[in-house]
């Protein structure tokens, strides 16, 4: 598999070797094929003023295949990426055909822009295979209606019956721009609550503190007047009420619905619970049968008849020590197994979206930090190789280098924080946690003498990185990486890889079988611990990770021990990747970091891109759409953890709510990247 | 306090008879305010209690390098009930802003917060947001803030230092909770149309009725 898609095909990939020669066309087309460090610098200076970006997507034999089949209700509008399927009627058609007959099988991304002065709001979806290869674009337009509070009169097929994973992505498009999606399971809001007024996104709808349209506002210019939000607004307040809203009577109801399907119950459910167990999987040798403490089915103790139980249904969170941060789990018990399960996210929306439609291009690179806040260099690095395939520039050398070495750093860091806190959810409360925590301050030490901050490194740029590593910081990083590191990843192996509690706790807990997982657009090591060698630095390389020789480890158990396996098995990866890039490090030049000027205003040509990286937790996509403007006219974050979290019902169901806990654990979630 | 031992003790205190041979060098004589406040600033106990990217930092406070124990205050419950600090280590967003002050309101006196980090200062980075809560104080009584996006460990044990002057300076005849009359509740917000601060309710009502909302304000 590995092999099969080390070298992506050069056809498919326009972003970056094809970038240079379209972005200034009288350049040498052989500027393309790996040139010299100073090469693509000379190119970027015209790349950057040309006015037309380089081609983002083009036609490829997928979409001219779709398009034979369908003829005429899948068109391609020219200024646009990818394919337009006017009749929304026909769009399930459409895509069961990608799904089945082109092998797009998972759902990568799904969402919206709001075209307000065209009067329609777009739905955007990004299938993608799960061997490999550059994701598709397809499109539906649904008219906007103007009513603040109503969902729009049209309504988009939903897409759940064909992608599990389509789930809180249409309820988060619905949430944000009012798109009714036909046939979705559970169409409520789902980052803000329920009675919420207005679309937070679409470009009409104000927050209380708005300002201005983009950013810099015109109040804040030197010598401009600048009032403090409090005093802008009436109610002195980040708040906004409908006109004649009365707070002493009305009806409050957050959660409406939310019980709904569960006291109903919901179909399948009772089967898996009835046995008293989800699918095993296959891995599972029934370890610890010989104790029969350790025998999990309780299969000998009791009738079943007699431990007839009631369904109670308990709220976990949003402040629960186990549910890493902010998340609310609603689980339906019977005695103490997991009938049901449903999340209630949004606790940490932060309008980051709202938010980096208003910045200006740059400024979105510290906001991204926030996202995924264990692992912030990891997803500066997806926002800005986004931003670069669209301006068509390309970084140094060395800053490439620099990127990989301190993404990879970011993985490891972010791994050991996994395992830890996996720990604690087992009930290894805080003590291995420790251990954890004290090497990823070696490694946030070197983040924060290079970048100045220990989280929020706020490290790259468009075309390169802020800072070059000294001398100093160089060995630091190198006696971590060749001798620290790898002894303490040995030693947590030794602790834990064969401790009986942890094998007993961890295999066959939390299983999700391979087609499942990718059905449910699972990515990251979860995906990989269900057997599909899926990693997006392999099936579809960015940056340099063509140039490094390393394995993507894979397991097969699909279950919370293989999950912690192959995070083991990355630490070990991309120490081997930092080994390498701080060995060829010394081939470039130092101090070389950045390519053309360094600039605070950025315009980037008018169209749109989807560009993605693997963090530590997955898949990690920016979809943008620029005007042409300073400011991004739509910037999406499809976050890995918010999609991998659609999968945790099925994870659980049928398991005891300790193990939600554990199975939680596993997935490795960030709120900050789940809502946002 | 400062160490009392024998040599120091106050006259007459040595030689008084009213005290037994064997529980000489042992008594130390104090005011109930000191040794109170001695006993509390050293005891105390964090809600286990993470909202956004601060509660990173707040949890490498607690780890082996920064210490948190050093101070006494390792101990993490995640029962409000057990609790006599609140860190709001995050953004306070309009979602979580009820059980914030549901906990709040929770937790026994006498009681204490620290708003750590900018967002829990005044919104941070977040501010704009639509679903973001400028300050944790616009709802519930603030004692130390820390600045930083996010503070680093070291500002967070210095704001514990800080809050241990802050009860050392408190006397027992005048803290709140010793004082009669009701206990000062937070009303709980609720969710409606946007956050409803109930203690605002009237003039919510009253300036909804004849304001238009900011929706159409014009653009600057
Ligand atoms: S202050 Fe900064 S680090 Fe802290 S929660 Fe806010 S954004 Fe995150």
């Amino acid at each position: 598999m590995a092999e099969e898609t080390t070298n992506p095909p050069p056809a498919e990939t326009p972003a970056a070797p094809k970038a240079a020669p379209t972005a200034k066309p009288a350049s040498p087309a052989s500027a393309g094929a790996k040139p010299a460090a100073a090469k693509p610098a000379a190119a970027k200076p015209a790349g950057h003023a040309a006015p037309k970006g380089p081609p983002l997507a083009t036609l490829t034999p997928e979409l001219v295949q779709l398009q034979q089949q369908f003829g005429e209700s899948v068109i391609t509008p020219a200024p646009y990426v990818g394919v337009l399927v006017n009749d929304p009627s026909k769009l399930r058609d459409v895509m069961t055909y990608v799904r089945d007959q082109l092998g797009f099988d998972m759902l990568a991304n799904a969402t919206a822009v709001d075209y307000i002065k065209e009067g329609y709001i777009e739905v955007v979806y990004h299938p993608q295979r799960s061997k490999g290869g550059q994701p598709i674009t397809l499109k539906v337009r649904v008219p906007r209606g103007n009513d603040p509070v109503a969902p729009t009169e049209v309504a988009v097929p939903s897409l759940t019956p064909i992608y599990a994973g389509a789930e809180f992505q249409e309820r988060e498009i619905y949430d944000m721009y009012g798109v009714r999606f036909e046939g979705h399971p559970d169409l409520r809001r789902i980052l803000t609550w329920e009675g919420f007024y207005g679309w937070p996104l679409r470009k009409d709808w104000h927050e209380p503190y708005y300002e201005g349209d983009t950013k810099p506002f015109d109040s804040r210019w030197p010598g401009g007047h600048h009032e403090l939000a409090e005093e802008r607004v009436p109610w002195a307040d980040n708040v906004n009420y409908p006109p004649g809203f009365d707070p002493l009577n009305f009806n409050a109801n957050p959660d409406a619905g939310l019980y709904d399907t569960m006291i109903s119950g919901v179909p399948g459910v009772e089967e898996i619970a009835s046995n008293g167990h989800a699918q095993r999987s296959p891995q599972f040798k029934g370890v610890g049968a010989a104790v029969p403490v350790l025998d999990r089915n309780y299969n000998n103790l009791a009738d079943e008849e007699e431990l007839q139980t009631d369904q109670i249904i308990v709220n976990m969170g949003p402040q629960h020590p186990s549910t890493h941060g902010v998340l609310r789990m609603v689980v339906k018990l019977d005695g103490e197994t997991v009938t049901d399960l449903k999340l209630v996210l949004g606790y940490l929306h932060r309008n980051h979206e709202k938010i980096g439609e208003r910045n200006t291009w740059l400024h979105n690179i510290p906001y991204t930090d926030r996202l995924d806040y264990i692992c912030g260099i990891a997803n500066e690095l997806g926002y800005v190789i986004t931003v670069e395939k669209m301006m068509g520039i390309k970084p140094t050398e060395r800053a490439e280098y620099l990127r990989v070495i301190m993404t990879e750093l970011t993985r490891i860091e972010s791994h050991f924080w996994a395992i830890g806190f996996l720990l604690n959810d087992l009930g290894a409360f805080y003590t291995p946690a420790l251990y954890f925590i004290t090497e990823r301050d070696l490694i946030l030490d070197l983040f924060e003498s290079v970048t100045g901050s220990r989280l929020m490194c706020n490290y790259m740029r468009f075309g390169g990185v802020s800072r070059d590593l000294t001398e100093d910081q160089l060995m630091h990083a190198r006696q971590l990486a060749f001798d620290r590191i790898p002894r303490k990843i040995d030693e947590l192996e030794q602790l834990l890889t064969d401790n009986e509690i942890i094998k007993a706790r961890t295999i066959g807990v939390g299983y999700l079988p391979a087609d499942r997982s990718i059905n449910y657009s699972l990515t990251g090591p979860c995906l990989r611990a269900a057997g599909v060698p899926y990693d997006i630095r392999r099936v579809d390389p960015y940056s340099i990770y063509d140039r490094f020789d390393f394995e993507i480890p894979v397991f097969y158990g699909a279950d919370v021990y293989d999950r912690y396996r192959v995070r083991v098995a990355e630490m070990r990866q991309s120490l081997r990747i930092v080994q390498q890039a701080l060995n060829q490090l010394d081939q470039t030049k130092p101090g070389d970091i950045q390519a053309g000027k360094k600039a605070y205003n950025h315009r980037v040509p008018a169209g749109e891109a989807y560009g993605r990286v693997e963090t530590p937790k997955g898949e990690l996509g920016f979809y943008l759409v620029s005007d042409g403007g300073q400011n991004p006219y739509r910037y999406h974050v499809r976050s890995s953890s918010f999609i991998n979290l659609n999968s945790l019902k099925e994870m659980t169901v049928g398991h005891k709510v300790a193990d939600a806990v554990v199975i939680l654990g596993s997935l490795d979630i960030v709120l900050g990247e789940v809502d946002r | 306090m400062a160490e009392l031992t024998n040599a120091n003790a106050p006259e007459g205190f040595q030689n008084d008879p009213r005290v037994p041979d064997e529980l000489k060098n042992n008594v130390f004589i104090t005011s109930l305010d000191k040794i109170y406040n001695w006993g509390r600033k050293r005891s105390v106990w964090p809600m286990l209690f993470g909202l956004a990217c601060c509660a990173i930092e707040m949890i490498a406070t607690a780890a082996s390098r920064h210490d948190l124990s050093r101070f006494g205050w390792e101990l993490m419950r995640a029962s409000p009930r057990q609790a006599d600090l609140m860190i709001v280590s995050g953004t306070v967003t309009k979602k979580m802003i009820p059980q914030i002050v549901r906990l709040y309101n929770q937790m026994p006196e006498p009681r204490y917060v620290i708003a750590m980090g900018a967002c829990a200062t005044a919104g941070g980075p977040f501010k704009e947001g639509y679903n973001v809560v400028s300050g944790v104080d616009k709802f519930i009584p603030v004692d130390v803030y820390i600045t930083g996006c996010p503070p680093r460990p070291e500002a967070l044990l210095h704001s514990f230092i800080k809050l241990q002057e802050k009860i050392e300076k408190q006397s027992l005849r005048n803290v709140p909770w010793y004082q009669k009359g009701e206990e000062d509740v937070v009303p709980i917000p609720v969710l409606g149309p946007d956050l409803v601060d109930l203690r605002r309710a009237q003039e919510i009502r009253e300036k909804a009725a004849q304001a238009a909302p900011t929706q159409e304000q014009p653009a600057a």
